[in-house]
């Protein structure tokens, strides 16, 4: 029942059944501490337990099922260390970063290239199925009879996998107790800790509130993993309204970067901010006919059942099933969808799409609306294939759209699964349920990370980033176990070498007062009136057009809001104090944002950026402007896009790998 | 509900209903713990299903339906959700949804994959 439900029944208001701990304090000490445990988090607190470290994760949610990857996934990119893959991590590594001219993470795809096969095969033996064990797709063009791998998007290339993921997060939860890795749950982080309080200083801990009892933890680590950092409710938020129907969770508020902004570590990319594709103002996710991701390969019709054809990234259409898995390019392949390149993809690594001229054949009347998705048209294999295997097993697909739909009586041997009728601005139709059309051009979803070096390490000693909200340029679900992975041998190593350091009582006594301030002021503003008053700001002064005039405008506007409205918040409860301190830290963010936007004085096409007084896309753009917090101040510079491959690394990649990635 | 007239309840936040608990729940509160989220709370009577508070704090992941160990647990998708995933049966042209009434029987072929 809901609330209202029981309130009616019973005439009585629900208590809060946990008991309130605000006044109580818990103090625990580790070597590796991991802020996040999703599935970068879980993967570097294994990491470290197996590397000798003892490790404390902290957690938003509950890490069962908790962060992005906890409702599943489908298929695991960038595993082109497999035996049938024809990629390698240098040409994986490079493609990303030609792809968007520079403006992605060459050093994490390629550790990505190295390691992520072997991330996943340590998934398997976690009880996760990743092959056909039981010949279900044999002679399927998708799959080699030999190790019974299974590929998506490039079949000739075969280095993205299809995987049966859907308990992924529940296994890489349970190897990580079974470990002995403490997890603190429901426990929202709040700051880092550092050296003598100091800004810039090595990062010695961290606290958190929990969000039933409101009890305050602080925890001390010689390391520290941050695995938290996913931007969500800064542009887009209206809950009511998207009915959180999007792939990022309310708890996503990238606190694990903002603690890291605050305590002074450099950040990249934080300008990039793409116009937001999955808001949830449009479809539940994968609901709708659709023929991308996922769904690539699925036949698509008109009303009338004329077929519409899938085109090659130079517009030739294709006609047969196989040529849709094929790189547009001979000799090159398609690096895959959804992996933060999106302002890249040259012909060459892009998948294939939807006819382009389609919408002009809607007009000249070719084609009439609705389309349909239908796989009825499809080989029993490929058919059970997109909504068996990858639909049943992609995250937040299992129960809304497998379980719910079959209940219903979907049946993808008989049914077609209808796209929205669609506008100009909606083809081509690929994306149906998420498209960037179904969102207003002024919601943006932010980008950028820490800036990290070849141990993932961040620019404050101690602080190791992992995942893909930490990391500029890093890629979906199966590069965050590998870069937690990754990540978290780096950090046990460090704790290792480096002894405790007792952190500051007075950066721990004033971050307490500020974290129970809702509590103590008789305030009026709740969280969700100042998180849309954020929202406002963001989409009005750092939207689609942004000029130095108006991103200073923004910056006020923010400061202004967290200095008024922000200083009369109330918290009724544990839950709503810990939503208040996330959107009390959203203001920081999104400064954090904006003075990134102002920093960058061009336009860049790579980083999908554009200021309306800098309008030419500009060469000298083409660098990092790394961003951080000295003394309170903002600070800039500039950083080549290769600084990975320069002074004082080497400028080979397997070299710097070789050098890092172990001790 | 007759009795709700005696009650002054602020309106529901965006969707009513997120889960729905069948008379097979138990109480024992599996889909609280699990859910990322926290937007459910224990029944103060033992035994009885949980009350969803955050409704609008959903994310739809189905975690609690899949962590129920009755099958007492139904994700229900907004109506507006529900309304405009429309799938055609080829061969006769009727159209279906989730939610609609006198649906066709449930089709059964479990999702692919070995484990549990």
């Amino acid at each position: 029942m809901n609330w209202h439900e029981y309130v009616a029944q019973t005439g009585q208001v629900p208590k809060w059944p946990y008991e309130l701990g605000y006044d109580k304090e818990t103090v625990i000490s580790c070597d590796v501490l991991v802020v996040g445990g999703g599935v970068a988090g879980c993967r570097a607190a294994i990491a470290a337990r197996q590397g000798g470290a003892s490790v404390v994760v902290m957690d938003r949610g509950f890490s069962k099922r908790s962060g992005e990857g906890g409702a599943g996934v489908d298929h695991w990119h960038g595993a082109v260390t497999n035996p049938c893959s024809k990629v390698t991590p240098r040409m994986y590594s490079e493609a990303a970063m030609d792809t968007t001219d520079g403006f992605t993470n060459g050093l994490a795809r390629y550790i990505i290239g190295k390691e992520g096969y072997d991330t996943l095969l340590e998934v398997e033996k976690m009880g996760v199925q990743i092959r056909d064990e039981d010949d279900e797709f044999k002679g399927s063009i998708f799959r080699d009879d030999e190790t019974k791998l299974m590929f998506a998007y490039d079949i000739e290339n075969k280095h993205c996998l299809r995987i049966y993921g859907y308990d992924i997060k529940p296994c890489v939860d349970r190897e990580m107790r079974r470990l002995g890795a403490k997890v603190l749950d429901r426990t929202c982080v709040t700051s880092l800790l550092t050296e003598g309080g100091r800004q810039g200083a090595r990062v010695i801990g961290a606290t958190g509130v929990n969000d039933r009892t409101g009890e305050f933890v602080v925890v001390k680590a010689k390391a520290v993993v941050i695995s938290a950092g996913r931007t969500n409710r800064l542009w887009g938020f209206a809950p009511e309204l998207t009915e959180s129907q999007s792939m990022c969770n309310l708890n996503q508020t990238a606190l694990g970067n903002t603690i890291g902004w605050r305590a002074g570590a450099e950040f990249i990319g934080m300008e990039m901010s793409g116009r937001a594709v999955l808001s949830g103002l449009g479809y539940a996710p994968y609901s709708t006919g659709n023929n991308n991701n996922t769904y690539q390969g699925a036949p698509t019709v008109d009303r009338n059942g004329k077929d519409v054809y899938y085109a090659n990234a130079y517009g030739k259409l294709l006609y047969d099933e196989a040529d849709i898995f094929k790189a547009s390019d001979e000799g090159s392949f398609i690096i895959g969808h959804g992996i933060g390149l999106d302002n890249g993809y040259k012909p060459q690594y892009r998948i294939t799409t939807t006819d382009p001229e389609l919408w002009k054949k809607v007009m000249a009347g070719e084609y009439q609306q609705p389309f349909y998705n239908d796989m009825t048209k499809l080989p029993a294999t490929s058919r059970r294939m997109i909504f068996g295997l990858m639909l049943a097993h992609e995250g937040k697909c299992r129960v809304p759209i497998y379980k719910n739909f079959t209940q219903w009586g979907f049946d993808p041997d008989k049914d077609m699964l209808q796209y929205p009728v669609q506008d100009y601005s909606r083809f081509p139709i690929d994306t149906s349920w998420c498209g960037p059309e179904n969102t207003p051009a002024n919601w943006r979803g932010g980008g950028g990370g820490y800036l990290v070096d070849w141990r993932l390490q961040t620019s404050l000693p101690g602080l190791f980033a992992a995942g893909c909200g930490p990391i500029f340029g890093h890629g979906c679900h199966g590069e965050s176990h590998t870069s937690g992975r990754y990540s978290g041998r780096q950090a046990a190593l460090y704790a290792g070498q480096n002894d405790a350091v007792e952190p500051d009582a007075e950066q721990i006594r004033r971050e307490r007062e500020r974290c129970y301030a809702p509590i103590r002021t008789n305030g009026d503003v709740g969280w969700k009136e100042l998180n849309y008053a954020i929202a406002k700001i963001m989409q009005d002064y750092c939207g689609d057009y942004k000029t130095e005039h108006t991103l200073d405008m923004g910056i006020r506007r923010m400061n202004d809001l967290f200095e008024t409205e922000g200083q009369r918040m109330y918290a009724s409860n544990p839950h709503e104090l810990v939503r208040v301190i996330e959107s009390l830290s959203l203001c920081e963010l999104g400064i954090a944002y904006m003075e990134a936007a102002k920093a960058r004085r061009g336009s860049v096409k790579g980083l999908g950026f554009f200021r309306n007084d800098y309008p030419e896309y500009d060469e000298a753009q083409k660098k990092h402007i790394p961003i951080s917090l000295k003394d309170g101040k903002v600070h800039t510079r500039d950083l080549s896009l290769y600084y990975h491959l320069e002074a004082p690394y080497s400028s080979d990649l397997e070299e710097n790998y070789q050098r890092y990635s172990q001790a | 509900m007759l009795t709700m007239k005696k009650f002054a309840l602020p309106n529901q936040s965006g969707p009513c209903r997120v889960l729905s608990f069948d008379d097979k729940c138990v109480g024992c509160n599996k889909c609280v713990n699990v859910c990322p989220m926290d937007v459910m709370i224990p029944n103060p009577e033992k035994g009885e299903e949980p009350i969803v508070v955050f409704t609008e704090e959903c994310w739809f992941c189905g975690g609690c339906v899949q962590e129920c160990p009755v099958g007492a647990l139904t994700l229900v998708a907004p109506a507006k959700q529900r309304i405009s995933t429309i799938w055609k049966r080829k061969e006769t042209g009727e159209e279906f949804r989730v939610g609609m009434t006198n649906p066709l029987p449930p089709v059964t072929t479990p999702p692919s994959g070995n484990r549990k």
